[in-house]
């Protein structure tokens, strides 16, 4: 049954997202976008992909409308009526639809949603249940996943998050030290 | 049940995006997007009864807090034009 409420809730994105598009004030758009995010973390939510919805939640509603809030405050409120030629307007529409229409052709080879026979529920998963403990030692799967059979990916993304709050770090400094 | 109730959920999240949209001043538009930020926190209630998983009830508390935070941020821009101390 709550297939019918994400059908709604997409056709309200969709709405939405075409109202956006005509609409000039700036402000309205950064909230309205956030709104937009609130509307997919629900529908993740709905589809039980709840940490995609709780990341989608506090990156799109949370973090980013309070980002381009503090972005509209340094510039103008209002957006200029985007001008050129109809002829490039239409190529932009078409490779809009293309590229959309693309990725709809895309989404009919994946497997319907919990399928057990899907790839993912196949792939490696029955492995490491069963030989995660002899193999790493780790008595916990999700830690061995992480921590030993994706142990470069998570080292990867360790240093991106060390990277960027060293930039963080870096530039709020020297920020306090200009200030009188 | 639950259903009904989360459909009259959806029907009010679309009423309060239109007002949100049109909403001639900023005020409507915050008023309605809060509004609208409490509806979805009731629709994730319900969506876990209505999956007969009420276990993600505590997701639908941290949506009413990150929408605290989002209503709190916009106000303070329209009060001082940015988000920052006072020079």
């Amino acid at each position: 049954m709550e297939r019918l409420h994400i059908v709604l809730l997409i056709a309200l994105m969709i709405a939405l997202a075409l109202a956006l598009v005509r609409m000039r004030n700036l402000l309205a758009i950064a909230i309205l976008s956030g709104v937009y995010s609130l509307l997919l973390a629900a529908v993740y939510t709905l589809l039980d992909a709840v940490d995609v919805a709780f990341t989608e939640a506090a990156v799109g509603a949370g973090i980013t409308l309070t980002l381009m809030l503090a972005a509209l405050s340094l510039t103008t409120r209002r957006e200029t009526r985007p001008g050129g030629r109809a002829a490039r307007r239409v190529l932009g529409l078409a490779v809009a639809f293309a590229a959309g229409a693309a990725l709809v052709y895309a989404s009919f080879d994946m497997p319907a949603l919990g399928d057990a026979a899907a790839p993912i529920h196949n792939h490696v998963a029955d492995r490491y249940i069963a030989e995660g403990p002899r193999d790493t030692g780790v008595p916990n799967i999700v830690t061995a996943v992480l921590a030993s059979y994706r142990g470069y990916d998570t080292l990867g993304e360790v240093t991106v998050i060390f990277t960027a709050g060293i930039g963080v770090i870096a530039l709020l400094w020297r920020w306090r030290r200009d200030e009188p | 049940m639950f259903t009904v109730a989360s459909l009259l959920v959806v029907a009010a999240m679309a009423t309060t995006l239109v007002r949100a949209v049109r909403g001639p001043t900023p005020y409507d538009r915050i008023l309605a997007v809060n509004v609208h930020g409490t509806m979805t926190v009731l629709l994730i209630a319900l969506g876990g009864f209505l999956t007969d998983r009420p276990d993600f009830l505590d997701l639908s508390l941290v949506y009413a807090l990150l929408n605290f935070v989002g209503t709190l941020a916009a106000l303070r821009f329209f009060r001082h034009g940015h988000l920052g101390e006072e020079p």
